[in-house]
């Protein structure tokens, strides 16, 4: 069942959504969003694109393979956090960097953390919806 | 310095795979190289140890829990990480040829690498904890190493055992290592001796006496726990040689002498060393005799070694601990050089059956030569180390006036037995007819040669000059087995005295048990005992038990059927929590107010009639868009709380939950409903239940007035420390940023199982 329409606009909407989980991403840390939710929004573009398409046209698009993603995200994460040991401080201990800066704010580990969670969030949604969806097929 | 040679070890093993694509073929000749630099390294050290001084460093690692990388140099440890050091050159050269076309030699070298680090980590860790990781991963790499041919049955089920037996002694050092803080105060080695007398007469000592030896008896491999070592020589024989002869096993051993300025000075110590280890001595020295696999032999006489280094700790006079040093060191070099002679061996003839063996000095004449030389110093003749090991234990065991002449008596069958051992495995394969073997013998390649010929050459030297190289670290060192000094010097010929004697009879005697081996084999077997005397037969019924009642509870509590799952989920929390409710009378806090918004009630009105047509829906398409209408409700009460990044993340989930639901519908058959009235109103009950007990449990967290400085802290340091206005994520990914990653974590593993599980469906289909 291809719908010409569904297909039409998530072509439309996909980019839109995946601005918007960015943009989700990056206020998180004042304004209501995050890493979780912004990848969640990230995925559910992806997965309306499957729908709309093909799951195959939708892998395309997302360029990596959902399992790698999953590992990324969370190294990306864990190496927020490595920073501090280099510091001889506690894992974790977040840094930050001077001055604001145009779109984010302030520029910091916590941020690159949130990343990772959008990234692993990412993946694992799409690991087991597309995997799921290709199962049916 | 000593932690980073140990942080080197790691690292090198980490990078072994990117070594491998330069040179694959001298692989463990390029990492022999870290071996020796640490050899080197501690060997410098020997003049300031052997007058005395000792070394330490630290860094911090956990300084609120009082664990951190203390490493404590003195002479046990210095004389460890020598054999560690020395042997473990030898064994990298060694399996360089001996696992020349082994494909998976990158693996092996890996989990080599990580047992050196370990075992120099275990006796150079003056903290509990620390050693005790280290102790454990010395368990993890022996069970990879011993498992390397992991296609073969045997390999899987020995590697298996021993990491079993090991890991859980492990465990019990663990709790025996709690209890010695809660009761001492102090977690490190180097401060416990001071504190000896408090220990000792705690009534918590005996307990954690017994965890603590429970773990070294398993790791060095004492009766009862013996039977994981000779079925370890399922290993490579560099491993074996390396782990299962010089020093993994002997880490028990290091932690008992470790102890004893601390724990010994009891009855209860001294006896159960003396019990154990002499049992395990003379055990073990008997096993040898009806074994016909050289290795297996030689794993025997092995465990009869270690139970005499324990016995020699339950002895604990000066002479004792002097002669367990001198064992200690004599014991690695020739065991080390036969297990390393069987190797060539089996790899060159292509057999280590020792009946089949015979002749071999034509063809291999070095090796021959090394395995006398190794062979005469396991039998203790002059000027050999092991001479000096053998009568050093005799004087000890002769000295001590306990139980009369038991011990020397224990001690001489032992070495009637193991000298017959040390014939059958040093002399016999070279001496006498050639027979025939699987393959053409010849002499092994170079490296392969060299070990065994360090190792047994070393001995002349160290027992010519055994008076300074080792009677120095007895006699000035800072040993650290025993409280005092010990001034008995160390000396190769004490004259015809007593003890020689009884060397000379003790070999005669030997001799004269090999000439009728046959006669006193085959009464051996006739007067088997029946299998329910042997360890290892407990060993297999109680691993039978564990999987029979694993599978017991699998059967009924995951049969398959997902209702049952969640039903007994829901059941057990039920059955967990209302006894809570009745035992800290809850309904007397309860607190409930009635004022609702109207527009709540609007939605609390939408999620129930969508919650009962989600129940008595027709079709599963149905109640899913059911469900999704109640996780809808939800997400607005979570708005109109003022909590928008739930309610944010809620919407999200409840979108991709009900794509996820219609993607599995696909699969499944039509929807019939397959329950009576009776099932219905079973489950009825149930969920009202679970409904009942969650509303209880919100309403009594409402009604709870908490008194709490976290909702305040956050508050006031979320834009001054976190620089962020939204506390919810502050929290999220900088002051709990730890909790996120755990969450992020088991989330990726989920992923990955379910990612598992569906393509081994899939897999599994298309097989079909």
């Amino acid at each position: 069942m291809k719908s010409i329409i569904f297909s039409t606009a998530s072509r439309y909407l996909f980019p839109l959504m995946i601005i918007f989980s960015f943009f989700l991403l990056l206020r998180g840390h004042n304004e209501p969003g995050g890493g979780f939710v912004g990848g969640l929004v990230a995925s559910t573009a992806y997965v309306l694109f499957a729908l709309a398409n093909s799951v195959q046209e939708a892998k395309k698009l997302l360029k990596i393979n959902p399992l790698p993603l999953i590992g990324i995200g969370l190294m990306t994460a864990l190496f927020s956090g490595l920073a501090a040991l280099i510091k001889e401080n506690s894992f974790m201990t977040s840094y930050w960097l001077d001055g604001k800066f145009p779109l984010v704010g302030k520029l910091g580990t916590p941020i690159i953390f949130d990343i990772g969670v959008y990234l692993l969030v990412v993946g694992v949604t799409l690991l087991i919806i597309f995997t799921l969806a290709e199962e049916v097929n | 310095m000593m932690v980073l040679l140990v942080i080197l070890t790691f690292t090198l093993s980490l990078l072994t795979p990117l070594i491998a694509k330069l040179n694959r073929n001298q692989i463990g000749v390029i990492l022999a190289a870290l071996p020796l630099a640490i050899f080197i390294f501690f060997a410098g050290l020997y003049s300031p140890i052997s007058t005395g001084e000792v070394f330490r460093e630290l860094y911090n690692w956990i300084p609120t829990l009082g664990i951190d990388f203390t490493f404590y140099l003195d002479g046990l440890s210095f004389i460890f990480t020598l054999i560690i050091s020395f042997v473990g050159v030898i064994v990298f050269l060694y399996a360089n040829s001996y696992l020349k076309n082994d494909s998976s030699i990158v693996r092996f070298y890996v989990s080599l690498l990580i047992f050196m680090g370990s075992m120099l980590g275990l006796v150079l860790s003056d903290n509990f904890y620390v050693a005790f990781i280290f102790w454990e991963l010395t368990s993890i790499s022996s069970y990879l190493l011993i498992g390397h041919y992991h296609e073969k049955e045997a390999s899987r089920f020995s590697a298996l055992q021993a990491l079993l037996v090991t890991a859980s002694g492990g465990l019990a050092l663990l709790a025996g290592f709690i209890i010695l803080e809660s009761i001492s105060g102090v977690n490190s080695f180097s401060a416990l001796p001071a504190l000896s007398d408090q220990i000792i007469s705690h009534p918590l000592y005996t307990t954690a006496l017994i965890l603590i030896l429970a773990g070294a008896f398993t790791k060095s491999a004492q009766f009862p726990f013996h039977f994981w070592l000779p079925n370890a020589m399922e290993a490579p024989t560099p491993v074996s040689a390396y782990l299962h002869s010089a020093t993994m096993v002997k880490a028990g051993v290091y932690m008992l002498a470790r102890l004893n300025p601390s724990l010994g000075n009891t009855e209860i110590w001294q006896y159960a060393l003396l019990f154990f280890g002499s049992a395990t001595m003379i055990l073990g020295a008997i096993y040898t005799f009806r074994q016909t696999d050289l290795k297996r032999i030689l794993a025997y006489s092995t465990v009869s070694v270690l139970g005499t280094l324990v016995m020699l700790l339950g002895i604990g006079t000066d002479l004792a601990i002097k002669a367990f040093v001198i064992y200690l060191i004599a014991h690695s070099l020739y065991k080390g050089a036969l297990f390393l002679v069987a190797g060539i061996i089996d790899h060159e003839t292509g057999t280590r059956d020792a009946t089949k063996l015979g002749g071999l000095f034509a063809l291999m004449p070095i090796t021959a030569i090394s395995a006398f030389l190794a062979g005469l110093s396991n039998i203790g003749i002059v000027p050999l180390i092991g001479f000096i090991g053998k009568e050093t234990v005799y004087s000890a065991a002769i000295e001590f006036n306990k139980f009369g002449y038991l011990f020397i008596l224990l001690a001489i069958v032992t070495n009637i037995f193991i000298i017959v051992a040390t014939i059958r495995t040093g002399f016999q394969p070279f001496l006498g007819k050639k027979r025939k073997t699987p393959q053409h013998a010849h002499e092994p390649p170079f490296y392969m040669l060299l070990g065994p010929c360090l190792l047994s050459f070393a001995g002349l030297p160290m027992g010519i000059f055994a008076s300074r190289i080792i009677g120095n670290l007895i006699n000035y060192s800072e040993l650290g087995i025993i409280s005092t000094k010990i001034s008995i010097p160390v000396k190769l010929w004490h004259g015809l005295n007593e003890i020689f004697w009884l060397s000379v009879i003790t070999v005669l005697l030997g001799l004269a048990l090999y000439v009728i081996k046959k006669r006193f084999t085959s009464f051996l077997e006739k007067n088997n005992l029946p299998d329910q005397f042997s360890s290892s037969f407990w060993y297999g019924k109680s691993i039978g038990f564990l999987l029979y009642i694993a599978r017991w509870q699998t059967l009924i509590l995951q049969n398959g059927r997902l209702r049952y799952y969640i039903l007994f989920i829901i059941l057990a929390t039920l059955g967990f929590i209302f006894p809570l409710f009745f035992s800290h009378s809850v309904f007397d806090r309860l607190l409930i107010s009635f004022e609702f918004h109207f527009s709540e009630i609007l939605i609390c009105i939408m999620i129930i009639v969508a919650t009962i047509f989600t129940i008595i829906a027709p079709s599963r398409l149905m109640a899913v868009a059911g469900l999704g209408v109640v996780g809808i409700g939800v997400t607005l009460i979570f708005l109109l709380l003022g909590a928008p990044d739930l309610a944010l993340a809620q919407f999200a989930i409840e979108t991709l939950t009900v794509i996820l639901f219609v993607l599995v519908l696909y699969k499944l058959p039509k929807f019939i409903p397959q329950t009576n009235l009776s099932v219905r109103v079973k489950d009825f009950i149930i969920a009202i239940a679970a409904g009942f007990m969650m509303t209880l449990i919100v309403l009594l967290t409402a009604s709870e007035n908490m008194v709490s400085d976290l909702k305040r802290y956050f508050s006031e340091t979320s834009l001054t420390e976190g620089f962020g206005r939204n506390i919810v994520n502050v929290i999220l990914v900088d002051f709990r940023a730890i909790d996120t990653l755990g969450e992020i974590t088991v989330l990726g593993i989920a992923a990955i199982s379910i990612y598992a599980l569906l393509k081994l469906q899939i897999k599994k289909d298309d097989d079909k």
